[in-house]
C-alpha cells in the first residue's frame, strides 16, 4: 500500500505489512490515511508477502528453544519408549492399537468403552488453554502449538542454509545461480527430511515402533502406514515450511475464539506506547528529553514470524511469541534505556500509562472459573481412574423372549454375561446365584458343573450364556411377575467379587 | 491501540449503508487458488468417477468405479475368509464342532444370522415360537430328543415336507371323519386337560379316558406322554404347541393338525444347516 510506505519511508528495511494490496490505488495526495478510501478497482485478494524473520537473542528465544527441544523430543521419542506388560501384551509405552481396540499409555490401558477418559483429557486440555489464555494471552500459540514449533524449526533450518534475514532477502532478489539453487535446494531437502521424520513418528504411535520402522525401510509395511506417513510428510512440509504464518492468520479458528478470553487484566505482549511515543530515530549522545524511547529501528518487526508491527497494539496476526520483546530489549540495552518497552503487560496497566502500576489481578472471575472447572474435571477423572475396576462384569437379560416356560411349568430366563479381564494375566471366575430361592443357574457349555468356572484370557472379554430356572413351585412363590436377584462373579485367584443386580421375569399375572 | 476505522490495514470498499461502512480485508490470493484447485478437482472427479445422472443411466467415469462391484468384491473376500472355517465345519461331526471353541463361536454367529434370515418368520426372532410354531427355547421337543443330530435332521429334512426322509405323522381329524361325535370330542378334550391337572368335569374326563385309551394311545401312549420318535406330543406337560384351552384342544381333535416345516436341505448348504442345528441347540433346549 502506497500510503503505508509513504508514512514510514523505509520500505526496504521494514518488514512487510499485512495491509498489502496487490494493486496500488490511484494517487490521492490530499487524502489523509484516516480518510483514505479505496476505489472500486481495489482488489479483494492480497498477494502473499514473504516474511523473513530475523534471529532473535534473549530470554524468550531461549525459552522457546527449550520448549521446542522438549516438545519435539516428546513427539519423536515417545513411541520408542518400552513398558513391560508381561508376555501377552505389547511392550510399547504409548500405543494406539486399532486392531485390538486398545489404547496403551504407560500404566494405563483404555478400552473403547472407556473413551470418556480421552474426552475428559480433551476437556481438561481445553480448560487449561482457556485458563492460560485468560492469564497470559496466546501462550499456546506462541510457544507450544505444533504449527509454531515446526515453523520455528523450519526457519532455523532455513537460516542454516541461507543465512539470517538480510542474507535471505538478498538471496531472493538476486537472479538464480548455482549457489542460490544449492542453498535453496538444501533447505527444501532438509525440510522434506524433517517432514518425513515427522510423518514417520506419527505412524509409530499406531504400531510396534521397531517392527514398523524395519517394515517401512524394507517396503513391507501396511499401505495405511505409507499413506499416513505421506499425509503427515506433506502437511509438515507445506504447513511448517511453506505456509507458516498463513496457517495462523487464515486457517486457524483459535485466534478468533481467544479474543473472547482476554480481558483488561490479561498479560499480553504489548508495546508500552506511553513510554515509546513520540518515536523517532535517535543519534548517539542526543537527549532523551521530550521524546519516547522507541527509536523506530523496526527490529520488533524484523524478528516477528508473522510480520506484524506490535506497536499498533493487539492484533489477530500476533501469535504472542515474545520474540519482539527480546529484539527490543537488545536495542534498549544498546541505547542505554531501561528494558521492557515491549513486554508482557495488561491493558489496564497500559491505560494507566506507567503512572502507577496496577498489580496483576490473577483472582478474576474467569480465571477462577476456569481453574475451578479444571479442579472439578481433574478430581472426577482421578476418582474414576482410581475406582476403575480391573475386572468388569456386564450382564444383559434376554428381551426376546423375556422368559421361557418349561414343560414342568417352571420358568427360565436367559442372560448374556460379559466378563472383562483388564489384567495382564489370565483369570478364572466362578459365577454363583444369590437372592432367588429355588433357582438353579446353568452356564451353557458347563451344564453339569455345580460351580461353573470361566477362564478369561488376559486383556480380553469373555462372553457366556447363562440360564436361571425356577420350578413351578418357586414360580408360584414369586411375589409378583418379577423378582430381583443377583449374580456374584468371583475371581478364583484373588476371591475379589462383583455382585450384579438382575431381574427374573415370569408370565404376567 | 489499533482503530479499525482509521488503520490503513482496514480499508473500506467504499460501500456505505446508513453509516455502516464495509471494510475490505483482502483474502489471501492463495486461498483463491485453492478454490480454483477444488474446481479442477471436481472436473477431474466428474471424468474419473460416476457423476452425472442421465435419463436411463449415468456417466460411468473413466475409472469404472462402482459401489455395487465393491460390495461384491468385499462379499467375496468375506466368503473367502470364512472358507477355512466352513471347510472344517463341512468335514467335522456336529459334536466335534461344538467341542472346538473357535468353530463353535463361528457356527453360533453364522447360525444366528441364518436363523434370522430363514427361521424367524415362523419361529420368531427370539426362537420363542407362536401358535402352531414350536418354541425352540424350551425343554420339550416334538420330534427327537433335542440332541444335535435330531435337530439337524429336522432342519435338513423338515416336517411333513416334500422330502423322502422328512419326519411325518398325522393327527387325524376325528370329528370331520366322523370317528368321534362332538360330545365324545368334548369328553376326550376334558380328559386331555386332566392329564395336566386342569379338568373341570371329572365325569366327562372319565368318559374321555376310555375313548382316549381306544383311539389315541397308539401315538400318544397310554399315559399320554407322547412319543418323540413319532412326533406325538406329550399331553401331560404344561406346554402347548396350539393353545392349551379346551376349545383349541377340541378343535385339534375335531379337525386334526398338520403343521409343515420346510426341508431346508433343499435350500441351504450343508454347512449352514450344521450351523443352524448348533445355534438352535444352544438356545436352552438342547440336550
Amino acid at each position: 500500500m502506497l500510503i503505508t510506505e509513504m508514512e514510514t519511508g523505509q520500505s526496504a528495511e521494514r518488514g512487510p505489512s499485512r495491509s498489502n494490496r496487490s494493486e496500488p490505488v490511484s494517487k490521492m495526495p490530499d487524502a489523509s490515511p484516516s480518510e483514505a478510501k479505496s476505489t472500486d478497482n481495489d482488489s479483494l485478494y492480497a498477494k502473499h508477502v514473504k516474511i523473513y524473520p530475523k534471529r532473535a537473542h534473549g530470554r524468550f528465544r531461549t525459552i522457546k528453544w527449550i520448549v521446542m527441544a522438549v516438545t519435539l523430543g516428546i513427539y519423536y521419542l515417545v513411541p520408542w519408549l518400552r513398558w513391560d506388560r508381561g508376555p501377552y501384551l505389547p511392550d510399547q509405552a504409548v500405543l494406539i492399537d486399532f486392531p485390538s481396540r486398545r489404547f496403551f499409555f504407560f500404566f494405563l490401558e483404555i478400552w473403547p468403552q472407556e473413551f470418556y477418559y480421552i474426552t475428559g483429557l480433551l476437556v481438561l486440555a481445553a480448560l487449561a488453554l482457556f485458563l492460560v489464555t485468560s492469564v497470559a494471552g496466546r501462550v499456546w500459540c506462541g510457544y507450544t502449538c505444533p504449527q509454531t514449533v515446526w515453523t520455528d524449526l523450519m526457519i532455523a533450518v532455513e537460516r542454516v542454509w541461507q543465512g539470517d534475514r538480510n542474507a535471505r532477502l538478498r538471496l531472493d532478489k538476486v537472479p538464480w545461480s548455482a549457489e542460490s539453487i544449492m542453498r535453496k535446494g538444501a533447505t527444501h531437502l532438509s525440510w522434506l527430511l524433517i517432514a518425513i521424520a515427522t510423518g514417520g513418528a506419527w505412524v509409530f504411535y499406531f504400531a510396534d515402533a521397531p517392527t514398523l520402522a524395519r517394515q517401512l525401510v524394507m517396503f513391507e509395511a501396511p499401505v495405511a502406514a505409507y499413506v499416513f506417513l505421506g499425509i503427515f510428510t506433506a502437511t509438515t512440509y507445506v504447513l511448517g515450511g511453506i505456509a507458516r504464518e498463513q496457517v495462523c492468520i487464515y486457517m486457524c479458528p483459535w485466534p478468533r475464539i481467544q479474543g473472547a478470553m482476554f480481558d483488561r487484566d490479561s498479560l499480553l505482549i504489548s508495546y508500552r506506547d506511553w513510554r515509546g511515543e513520540p518515536r523517532g530515530p535517535h543519534k548517539a549522545r542526543q537527549s532523551w528529553e521530550g521524546r519516547g524511547d522507541c527509536i523506530d529501528c523496526h527490529q520488533c518487526i524484523a524478528v516477528c514470524p508473522t510480520g506484524v508491527d506490535i506497536r499498533k497494539g493487539p492484533q489477530l496476526e500476533c501469535i504472542q511469541c515474545a520474540l519482539c520483546i527480546d529484539a527490543c530489549d537488545e536495542i534498549m540495552d544498546k541505547v542505554d534505556r531501561p528494558r521492557g518497552l515491549i513486554a508482557y503487560d495488561t491493558v489496564r496497566n497500559l491505560e494507566a500509562g506507567g503512572g502507577e502500576t496496577v498489580p496483576i489481578g490473577f483472582l478474576r472471575p474467569r480465571v477462577l472459573l476456569y481453574a475451578t472447572a479444571m479442579v472439578i474435571v481433574s478430581a472426577v477423572m482421578l476418582t474414576a481412574l482410581l475406582l476403575r475396576p480391573d475386572i468388569e462384569v456386564s450382564i444383559l437379560h434376554d428381551r426376546n423372549p423375556l422368559y421361557v416356560k418349561l414343560s414342568d411349568g417352571g420358568i427360565r430366563n436367559g442372560y448374556t454375561i460379559k466378563l472383562l479381564n483388564k489384567l495382564y494375566e489370565p483369570h478364572s471366575f466362578h459365577v454363583v446365584i444369590a437372592g432367588l430361592p429355588g433357582a438353579t443357574l446353568t452356564v451353557v457349555g458347563q451344564e453339569h458343573e455345580p460351580q461353573p468356572a470361566v477362564a478369561v484370557p488376559p486383556d480380553e472379554l469373555q462372553s457366556l450364556r447363562a440360564y436361571v430356572t425356577l420350578d413351578k413351585k418357586a414360580v408360584a412363590a414369586l411375589p409378583g411377575d418379577a423378582a430381583d436377584f443377583s449374580l456374584v462373579v468371583t475371581d478364583a485367584a484373588t476371591s475379589n467379587h462383583a455382585e450384579h443386580k438382575l431381574t427374573f421375569r415370569g408370565p404376567e399375572r | 491501540m489499533a482503530n479499525p476505522e482509521t488503520d490503513e490495514a482496514n480499508r473500506t470498499t467504499g460501500h456505505e449503508w446508513d453509516g455502516i461502512r464495509e471494510l475490505n480485508k483482502p483474502l489471501p490470493r492463495w486461498w483463491l487458488y485453492v478454490f480454483y484447485a477444488t474446481i479442477v478437482w471436481a472436473i477431474g472427479y466428474w471424468l474419473l468417477m460416476p457423476a452425472w445422472p442421465l435419463v436411463t443411466s449415468y456417466t460411468k467415469g473413466l475409472l469404472g468405479h462402482s459401489q455395487r462391484q465393491s460390495v461384491a468384491v468385499e462379499l467375496d473376500a468375506a466368503k473367502a475368509a470364512q472358507a477355512e472355517f466352513r471347510g472344517k465345519i463341512a468335514a467335522s461331526e456336529l459334536e466335534t464342532i461344538v467341542a472346538d471353541p473357535e468353530l463353535l463361536h463361528f457356527s453360533l454367529a453364522g447360525g444366528e444370522a441364518a436363523f434370522g434370515d430363514n427361521c424367524a418368520p415362523c419361529h420368531g426372532r427370539g426362537a420363542q415360537g407362536g401358535f402352531g410354531y414350536p418354541n425352540l427355547r424350551d425343554d420339550s421337543w416334538l420330534w427327537g430328543d433335542g440332541s444335535l443330530a435330531a435337530i439337524h435332521q429336522t432342519i435338513e429334512h423338515g416336517i411333513r415336507a416334500d422330502d423322502p426322509k422328512t419326519r411325518t405323522n398325522q393327527m387325524p381329524a376325528f370329528g370331520r371323519t366322523g370317528t368321534l361325535s362332538e360330545p365324545q370330542i368334548g369328553d376326550v378334550g376334558e380328559y386331555v386337560l386332566s392329564l395336566s391337572g386342569r379338568a373341570d368335569d371329572q365325569a366327562a374326563a372319565d368318559r374321555g379316558a376310555k375313548i382316549f385309551a381306544a383311539t389315541c394311545t397308539p401315538c400318544h401312549g397310554a399315559d399320554g406322554k407322547g412319543k418323540q420318535t413319532l412326533g406325538a406330543p406329550n399331553l401331560t406337560d404344561e406346554l402347548w404347541l396350539y393353545a392349551g384351552d379346551k376349545a383349541t384342544v377340541m378343535e385339534t381333535i375335531r379337525n386334526g393338525r398338520g403343521g409343515v416345516m420346510p426341508a431346508w436341505g433343499q435350500r441351504l448348504d450343508p454347512e449352514t444347516i450344521k450351523e443352524l442345528a448348533i445355534y438352535v441347540h444352544s438356545l436352552g433346549g438342547g440336550r
